[in-house]
C-alpha cells in the first residue's frame, strides 16, 4: 500500500458534495456525506462517456447506500464500493480510500 | 383442407374478427382473407381526431402488416371487392383477384351520408370519415379562415373541435331544434349549446341547408329561411349510410332504408355470407359504434368453433370524447316503463343531469349527464349490472366537493361479470385475472386484456381497478416523489409553504428519511426557489447539475453561457461585448432557437469571470440552466411592421423583465406576435400573447418541444394590465399543482376539466385562490436577483467554480477542435489521437 497523501482541509469541501483533486496526476473526485462524518473517493470520469465530471454529480442514497449520479446523464454510482447501480451495462469505479484526521483529508493511492 | 373465410372490409371490426377467429382457431381451421379498400390495414378511427393531435397514422394502427402475416392472414391492401358471385361462391376483386369461398363476411362498415343539397360537390366540402379525408381537410384549413360543419350529433361536434383546433372560425348547423339530437332531450341539449358557444363555436339549430354557393369553390351556405352564412370550407357530418353497394349487387336482402339485413346469427339472408359492424341491420338498427360492432365480430368467431352465441342487441351509451365538454348519454333516456326522473339544471354552472329510475327508485334505467360526466362511469356500471341503487339515489349527480362522491360505486363493489371496458367487452373478471396472472402495470393490462385500447374512456377505472387489486395483494402503489419522500411534488409544495421550511436538511429531517437523492433534492430546491426566491446557489448541494454551476454543462465538462436578451432586443454596443467574451475566452458562439446568443466552451474556473464582464457591461443571467422562464420572444410589431397592431417588442421585453428568475416545475418559455400572422410562434409556448385590434389575447400551454401542442386560447382582447393579472394567476397555479418536471402543456393534459377549468379558476376564480396566487407573483417579482451577480460578489459560493480543489491547474483532458473556423469539444478517438501524436 501507499502513502497517504494530504488533499485538503475539511473546509476546503462543500457540505454533501464532490471536489475533484489531483493526486500523481490522476483525477480523483472525493465525495463528503452526512455533515461530513463519512468521506469517499472515486475516479473522476464517468465510465458512461468517458468525462472527467463526477465530482460535480449530485449525492444522494438508495436504501441507506451513499451514492452519485453522474451530472451528465444521471447513471448512478455506490459510493462505498463504486458499483454501477443504475439500467444498463457500464463499468463500475474505482475507489479509493480517505481518511480525516484532525481536520485534514488524507487519501491514499493504488 | 382449411375453410376459406373473405371478409370485405378490414375496418375496426372486420380486423377484430380477424384477431377473434385467429385467436380461437388452435387448430388451424380456417384461413382468412381479407380485402381492404383502404390504403392501409385497419386503424382506430374512434380515434381518428387525434390525427390533429399529431398522432400518426401509424399510432392509429391496429396492428402491423407483420401481424397479419403471423397470423396467416391474406391482406390485400387497396383493393375492393367489386362482387359476390354467390353461384359459383368467388368473390372478385377490383383488382382481378377471384376467390373460392367456403364464407363471407360483410364487414365493409358505412360512409358519410351526404345529403343531395346543390353545390355539395363543390371544392371546400368534406366528409369526416379516414385519415385521408383528415389529411385534406388540414391541407384546405391552412387557406381557410372560417368553417361549418352540417350537423350537431356526436361526430359532428367532434369535427367542430378539431375545425377549432385547425385555428378556423368554427359554425356548426344543425337540423334539428337541438344539439346530439338522439342521446340529449331538450334541457340537456341547450345547456350543450350553451357550452360549444362558450367555447366560440357558433351553433344554428333548426337550418336547413337550401344550397352551398360559390364559384367552384365553397363561399356560403344558403338556408331555407333564407338566411346565409359566409363560410370557406364545410364538413358534412349529417349521419351515416351502411355500405351495402356489393351486397345489393349480389341480390342479398338490404332494409328498406339501406344496411344488410342479419339475423341474431348475424346471417344474411344467404346462410354462406354474413354481415358485422356498421353495415349490418339488426331489428330496424345500425349499430353506429364500435363496441356493438365489436361484440358482433366475437359472436359470430365463436360460432364458427360451433359454440351457440348469438347478438341481441347491444347499449347505445356514449360519452363524448371532446376534451373538456363532458357530455354522455346511456340506458334508455326514454323508457317504456313506468319511471321517475331526478333531474339537476344548473345553467349558471353549466351543468344538467339526468337520471331516469325505476319507480320503486332501485334501479337506474337510463341517464343525461352535461357539463360535468365525472360520475359516468360508475353510473354507467350501476346502470349496466342493474345494481341496487342507494336511498338517496340524488346523491349520485349532486356536485360533490371533494372526489369521494358519496353514491360512487367501489370497484370493489361491482361483479365480476360487470364489464368494465365496453368496446372489448372486457369484464373486471377478465382484468383481475391478467393481474393474478402477473400483470404488474396498467400498459400490461392493456396488453393482454386490450382494455382501454379503444376510446379508452374506461382508463379511470381500468386504473382503480388496478390499485385497488394491488391493495388487496399488499402491494403499494405510491405517488410518492422517491424512497426519501413519500409524497407528492404538490403535497411537498404545500409542506414547504406552510411550514416556512427553508432548507434541504430541515425538510428530509422532519418529513422524509434517508439523505436525499437526484430526484428529491432539485424537485424541493425548485419549490424552495418557487416560494422563498432565495438564490439557488444558498444549497448549491441540492441543485441539479445545472443550476449547481448557474450554466449548462456540455458534453465534454464545459460550460454554455447565455445572458438574457430580453424580447430578442439588443444594441450594437452589447453585442460587441459578447463578441469581446467569445474572442477573450475562445468560445463557441451560436444563436439559439430562443432569439439569443450562446457561448459554448467556459470551462468551470472561467465561468465567474465571464460574468463578470457581461455583468459589468449590463446584462443579466438568462437562467437557460434552470427550471425557469427561458425566453420571450418577439416579433418587431406595430413599430416597424407593415401589419403590426400591437408593440409585441415592448410587451416582450416588459414580461420577461417581470418573470425573469421565477422557478418552476419545469421550464416556461412564451412569446408575443404582433399580429396573427404570429411571427414569433406565441401558439407554440407556454404561455402566448398576440396583439389583436382590441388589445391581447392570451393562448396557454403551448408547447413545440419533444411532443409539440398547438396552446389553448385562455382569454381575448385583454388590456395590458389584466393580461398581466391572469399571466400571474396561471403562472402560480401551475407551478403550485404541476408534478416535477411537467410541462404546461403535459400538466393541461392531465387537467382535470381542462383549458375549461383554467379559465374559471384564473379568469372566474373559482377556487378563491387568486388573492394568495397573486400575492405568491408579486413576493418572487419583488425579491428578484440576478444569481450570477449574487454569486460573483460571494467568495463562499465562487469557491466550487475550481475544477481541482487541492491546485489551481484546469482539467487538462479538455481538448478542442477547430470546425468551421470555431472551436468544438475532441471526441474521444480525436482526443486519443491528439495524445499520440
Ligand atoms: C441552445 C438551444 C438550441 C440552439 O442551439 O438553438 C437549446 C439547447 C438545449 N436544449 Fe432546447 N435549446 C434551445 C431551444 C429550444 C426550443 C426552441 C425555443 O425555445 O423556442 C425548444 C422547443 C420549444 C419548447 O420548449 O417548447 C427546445 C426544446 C427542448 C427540450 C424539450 C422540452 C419539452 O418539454 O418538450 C429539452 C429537454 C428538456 O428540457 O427536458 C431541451 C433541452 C435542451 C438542453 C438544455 C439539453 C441539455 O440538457 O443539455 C440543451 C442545452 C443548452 C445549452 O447548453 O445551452 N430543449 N429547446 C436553444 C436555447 C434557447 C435559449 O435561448 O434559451
Ligand atoms: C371521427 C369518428 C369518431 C368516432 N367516434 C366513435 C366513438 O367515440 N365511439 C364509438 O363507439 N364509435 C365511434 N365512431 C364510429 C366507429 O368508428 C365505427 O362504429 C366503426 O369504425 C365501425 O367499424 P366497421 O369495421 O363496421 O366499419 P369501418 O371502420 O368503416 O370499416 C369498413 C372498412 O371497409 C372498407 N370497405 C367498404 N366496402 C369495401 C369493399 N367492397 N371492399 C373492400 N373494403 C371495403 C371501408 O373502406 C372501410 O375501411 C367514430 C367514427 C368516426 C368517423
Ligand atoms: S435538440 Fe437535442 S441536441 Fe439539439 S440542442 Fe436540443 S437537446 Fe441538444
Ligand atoms: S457521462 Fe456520466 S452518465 Fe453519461
Amino acid at each position: 500500500m501507499s502513502e497517504w497523501v494530504r488533499i485538503g482541509e475539511t473546509e476546503d469541501f462543500c457540505k454533501d458534495l464532490g471536489g475533484c483533486v489531483k493526486v500523481d496526476g490522476k483525477q480523483i473526485a472525493v465525495f463528503n456525506v452526512k455533515d461530513k462524518s463519512e468521506w469517499y473517493a472515486v475516479q473522476n470520469m464517468c465510465p458512461h462517456d468517458n468525462r472527467m465530471v463526477l465530482s460535480r454529480g449530485l449525492v444522494g442514497d438508495f436504501s441507506g447506500i451513499p451514492k452519485v449520479a453522474c451530472p451528465l446523464h444521471k447513471h448512478n454510482f455506490d459510493l462505498t464500493t463504486g458499483k454501477h447501480v443504475s439500467e444498463g451495462e457500464i463499468n463500475d469505479l474505482i475507489t479509493y480510500p480517505v481518511k480525516v484526521q484532525e481536520g485534514t483529508v488524507y487519501l491514499q493511492m493504488l | 383442407m382449411k375453410k376459406k373465410i373473405v371478409v370485405i372490409g378490414n375496418g375496426m371490426v372486420g380486423y377484430k374478427f380477424c384477431e377473434r377467429l385467429t385467436d380461437k382457431d388452435t387448430e388451424d381451421q380456417y384461413q382468412i382473407i381479407t380485402f381492404c379498400e383502404e390504403p392501409r390495414p385497419a386503424y382506430n378511427r374512434v380515434n381518428l381526431s387525434a390525427y390533429f393531435d399529431g398522432k400518426t397514422a401509424e399510432d392509429l394502427s391496429m396492428a402491423s402488416r407483420e401481424w397479419y402475416e403471423e397470423r396467416g392472414i391474406e391482406l390485400h391492401i387497396g383493393d375492393k371487392v367489386a362482387k359476390v358471385d354467390r353461384h359459383k361462391k368467388i368473390v372478385i376483386s377490383s383488382k382481378g383477384l377471384e376467390i373460392q369461398y367456403d364464407k363471407v363476411i360483410f364487414a365493409t362498415g358505412s360512409s358519410a351520408f351526404v345529403p343531395p343539397v346543390p353545390g355539395v360537390d363543390k371544392e371546400g366540402v368534406f366528409v369526416y370519415r379516414t385519415i385521408e379525408d383528415l389529411e385534406k381537410i388540414t391541407e384546405y384549413g391552412k387557406k381557410s379562415k372560417s368553417c361549418a360543419v352540417i350537423g350537431g350529433g356526436l361526430l359532428g361536434l367532434e369535427a367542430a373541435k378539431a375545425a377549432q383546433d385547425l385555428g378556423l372560425k368554427t359554425h356548426c348547423v344543425e337540423f334539428a331544434p337541438r344539439l346530439m339530437p338522439r342521446q340529449l332531450d331538450d334541457a340537456g341539449g341547450l345547456m350543450l349549446k350553451d357550452i360549444i358557444e362558450s367555447r366560440g363555436i357558433n351553433v344554428y339549430l333548426s337550418k336547413n341547408t337550401k344550397k352551398i354557393a360559390g364559384n367552384g369553390k365553397v363561399t356560403a351556405m344558403e338556408f331555407s329561411d333564407e338566411t346565409t352564412l359566409e363560410v370557406d370550407m364545410i364538413i358534412v357530418s349529417a349521419g351515416i349510410r351502411p355500405r351495402d353497394e356489393v351486397a345489393r349487387e349480389c341480390g342479398l336482402t338490404l332494409g328498406p332504408r339501406g344496411g344488410i339485413l342479419v339475423n341474431e346469427k348475424l346471417q344474411t339472408s344467404d346462410p354462406d355470407i354474413y354481415a358485422i359492424g356498421e353495415c349490418a341491420l339488426y331489428e330496424n338498427m345500425i349499430y353506429g359504434l364500435v363496441a356493438p360492432g365489436y361484440q358482433m365480430a366475437d359472436t359470430l368467431a365463436e360460432q364458427f368453433f360451433g359454440r351457440d352465441a348469438s347478438f341481441n342487441g347491444a347499449d347505445m351509451s356514449t360519452k363524448l370524447k371532446l376534451i373538456g365538454t363532458d357530455v354522455a348519454s346511456f340506458g334508455n333516456i326514454k323508457p317504456q316503463v313506468p319511471s321517475k326522473e331526478l333531474v339537476i339544471n344548473d345553467p349558471h354552472g353549466g351543468i344538467y343531469k339526468k337520471l331516469i329510475i325505476t319507480e320503486d327508485g332501485k334501479t337506474l334505467l337510463g341517464g343525461i349527464l352535461v357539463g360535468d360526466a365525472d360520475m359516468y362511469s360508475n353510473l354507467f356500471q350501476l346502470y349496466q349490472n342493474k345494481m341496487v341503487l342507494p336511498e338517496d339515489p340524488m346523491q349520485l349527480i349532486l356536485p360533490t366537493s371533494d372526489d369521494s362522491a358519496s353514491g360512487s360505486v367501489g370497484v370493489s363493489d361491482l361483479p365480476g361479470t360487470a364489464q368494465i371496458c365496453s368496446c372489448e367487452g372486457v369484464t373486471k373478471a377478465d382484468i383481475c385475472a391478467a393481474i393474478d396472472n402477473g400483470a404488474c402495470s396498467i400498459s400490461e393490462i392493456k396488453k393482454i386484456t386490450k382494455a382501454s385500447t379503444g376510446c379508452g374512456g374506461c382508463m379511470p377505472l381500468v386504473t382503480s381497478l388496478f390499485k385497488a387489486k394491488m391493495k388487496e395483494a399488499g402491494v403499494q402503489i405510491s405517488n410518492a416523489l422517491c424512497e426519501h419522500f413519500d409524497m407528492t411534488r404538490q403535497e411537498m409544495y404545500q409542506i414547504i409553504r406552510v411550514t416556512g421550511i427553508r432548507t434541504f436538511e430541515e425538510l428530509i429531517e422532519k418529513h422524509g428519511k434517508g439523505s436525499g437523492c437526484e430526484i428529491c433534492k432539485p424537485a424541493a430546491a425548485s419549490i424552495f426557489a418557487s416560494t422563498w426566491n432565495l438564490p439557488v446557489l444558498e444549497q448549491p448541494s441540492i441543485n441539479d447539475t445545472n443550476d449547481a454551476y448557474l450554466a449548462n454543462i456540455q458534453r465534454d465538462g464545459t460550460y454554455s453561457v447565455i445572458p438574457r436578451i430580453p424580447g430578442g432586443e439588443i444594441t450594437p454596443d452589447k453585442l460587441i461585448v459578447i463578441g469581446e467574451v467569445a474572442k477573450k475566452y475562445g468560445l463557441y458562439m451560436k444563436l439559439t432557437g430562443g432569439q439569443r446568443i450562446d457561448m459554448f466552451g467556459a470551462k468551470l474556473h472561467e465561468l465567474p469571470e465571464i460574468w463578470k464582464i457581461l455583468i459589468d457591461a449590463g446584462f443579466e443571467s438568462g437562467h437557460a440552466y434552470a427550471k425557469s422562464l427561458r425566453t420571450i420572444k418577439s416579433c418587431v410589431g406595430s413599430t416597424w411592421c407593415r401589419f403590426g397592431v400591437g408593440d409585441s417588442v415592448s410587451l416582450a421585453i416588459r414580461l420577461e423583465q417581470r418573470y425573469r428568475g421565477i422557478r418552476a416545475p419545469h421550464k416556461i418559455k412564451s412569446a408575443v406576435s404582433g399580429c396573427t400572422r404570429e411571427c414569433a410562434e406565441a401558439q407554440g409556448k407556454d404561455f402566448g400573447i398576440i396583439a389583436t385590434e382590441h388589445g391581447w389575447n392570451l393562448y396557454v400551454c403551448g408547447n413545440g418541444g419533444m411532443k409539440p401542442r398547438h396552446a389553448d386560447l385562455l382569454a381575448e382582447n385583454l388590456d395590458e394590465e389584466t393580461l398581466i393579472k391572469y399571466i400571474d394567476r396561471f403562472l402560480m397555479y401551475y407551478i403550485k399543482t404541476a408534478d416535477k418536471l411537467m410541462r404546461t402543456s403535459t400538466w393541461m393534459d392531465q387537467l382535470e376539466g381542462g383549458i375549461e377549468h383554467l379559465k374559471e379558476v384564473v379568469i372566474n376564480d373559482s377556487l378563491g385562490i387568486c388573492k394568495e396566487l397573486e400575492a405568491q407573483m408579486t413576493h418572487l417579482v419583488d425579491t428578484y436577483e440576478c444569481e450570477w451577480k449574487n454569486a460573483i460578489n460571494d467568495p463562499e459560493k465562487l469557491k466550487r467554480f475550481k475544477h481541482f480543489v487541492n491546485c489551481d491547474d484546469t482539467d487538462e483532458t479538455i481538448e478542442f477542435v477547430d470546425e468551421r473556423g470555431q472551436i468544438r469539444p475532441a471526441t474521444y478517438d480525436e482526443k486519443k489521437q491528439l495524445v499520440a501524436v
